[in-house]
């Protein structure tokens, strides 16, 4: 072995941050976010310890499902620009590390938040690890354009964990309104990325709508879910989570929204390559806003509640 | 002679060490404090299977 090789290995000897990184912090905000929502707008309150044991639970099962996820996935994300930069394939953490900690903080988190919370928040949380690493990683995403679609409820189970975790119950309106704003959020969203990432997918041979259909197909398909997300997400200011703040909100996004998915329908290919696709990249990143803008104003009907101006 | 030279290798591996370490002290203290939370919250109670005697002694006393 000579000094060069002892260099190469210790470089390559895994540091916390790697690890942290196979756990999707980005994703894991996105958790937080809507869970902590899902639990503040129910109409039951939460001891401030166990809200933050059990979100900070919740937390850690979606960082195991995307340890596993990257485990899975590893041989496509070193292909595509995206994501070659992710631990496995840059070589910092071994795929087998992966699989080891997605396993073992899978386990954790799901017996965690059964004790801090309750069994059926527990259940779900073990349910929507499962959904998002069998059905979605290792089925669907490599093997259908539906992906997107299928695998987005695995993004959206957030709210309605932190709705469980509040009340115990899972038979009501409100948290399945949060569940379909996210998971009918998620095609256009990732579609519009794939619009403009389209080598990314073709290259590691994942059958995005853009590769399977075309890049026309795509651009309807935008469109098409973005009418019924707007149908969705206006109609949901008028349910017990929504009110003035919410409706307003709600107005303008998607008023916004409509447009850019519109101009996106418009536009071919010429004009796309043209302006390097800046509709579309705008529309990924008004996207982005969409999201947040909406779960903030639930959060925000919530909060005003108690001093009597949330909600109608 | 004793190695006394830290390699970089060493500084590497206490980081890691004292993350995880930290992390498994704030995961006893979270339990602890959880703990506490749980049984002191108005709505507590002890399954009846696992009270080994301690109800039917309350029980009693209730009942004297």
């Amino acid at each position: 072995m000579t000094d060069a090789t002892n260099t190469q290995s210790f470089e390559a000897e895994p540091q916390l941050g790697d690890y942290y990184a196979l756990m999707k912090p980005r994703v894991m905000q996105l958790v937080v976010f809507t869970a902590v929502v899902g639990m503040l707008a129910a109409p039951v309150g939460v001891n401030p310890v166990v809200a933050f044991a059990s979100i900070l639970f919740l937390a850690i099962g979606a960082g195991a499902s995307g340890a596993l996820n990257m485990w899975w996935d590893a041989d496509i994300d070193a292909v595509m620009k995206r994501t070659k930069g992710r631990p496995i394939p840059a070589g910092k953490v071994t795929a087998q590390s992966a699989m080891y900690l997605g396993v073992a903080l899978s386990g954790l988190s799901v017996m965690m938040l059964a004790l801090s919370a309750n069994l059926l928040a527990g259940a779900m949380l073990a349910f929507t690890i499962f959904f998002y690493v069998v059905p979605y990683s290792m089925w669907l995403k490599r093997s259908t354009p539906q992906n997107i679609v299928i695998g987005g409820a695995a993004g959206a189970f957030p709210p309605v964990i932190g709705w469980i975790i509040a009340t115990g119950e899972i038979a009501v309106l409100e948290p399945w309104l949060m569940f379909a704003l996210i998971f009918m959020w998620t095609p256009p969203h990732f579609w519009a990325l794939a619009l403009f990432m389209r080598n990314d997918y073709d290259d590691a041979e994942v059958p995005m709508l853009t590769v399977t259909h075309g890049r026309r197909a795509t651009r309807n398909h935008i469109l098409g879910y973005t009418v019924l997300l707007v149908i969705l997400a206006v109609g949901t200011a008028f349910t017990a989570i929504g009110g003035w703040i919410y409706l307003a909100t709600a107005l303008v996004l998607n008023a916004l929204f409509l447009k850019g998915a519109y101009d996106i329908w418009q536009r071919d290919e010429d004009m796309s390559e043209a302006d390097n696709f800046a509709i579309e990249r705008k529309f990924f990143r008004l996207s982005l806003w969409y999201l947040f803008a909406h779960f903030g104003a639930i959060l925000l009907e919530a909060a005003l509640k108690p001093i009597g101006f949330g909600g109608w | 002679m004793a190695i006394k030279a830290e390699h970089e290798i060493h500084t590497r591996r206490k980081g890691l060490n004292v993350g995880v370490g930290l992390m498994l002290g704030g995961f006893v203290l979270l339990i602890m404090v959880l703990t506490f939370t749980k049984i002191t919250s108005s709505d507590f109670q002890i399954p009846v299977s696992a009270a080994k005697g301690v109800g039917a002694q309350i029980g009693t006393e209730a009942a004297d």
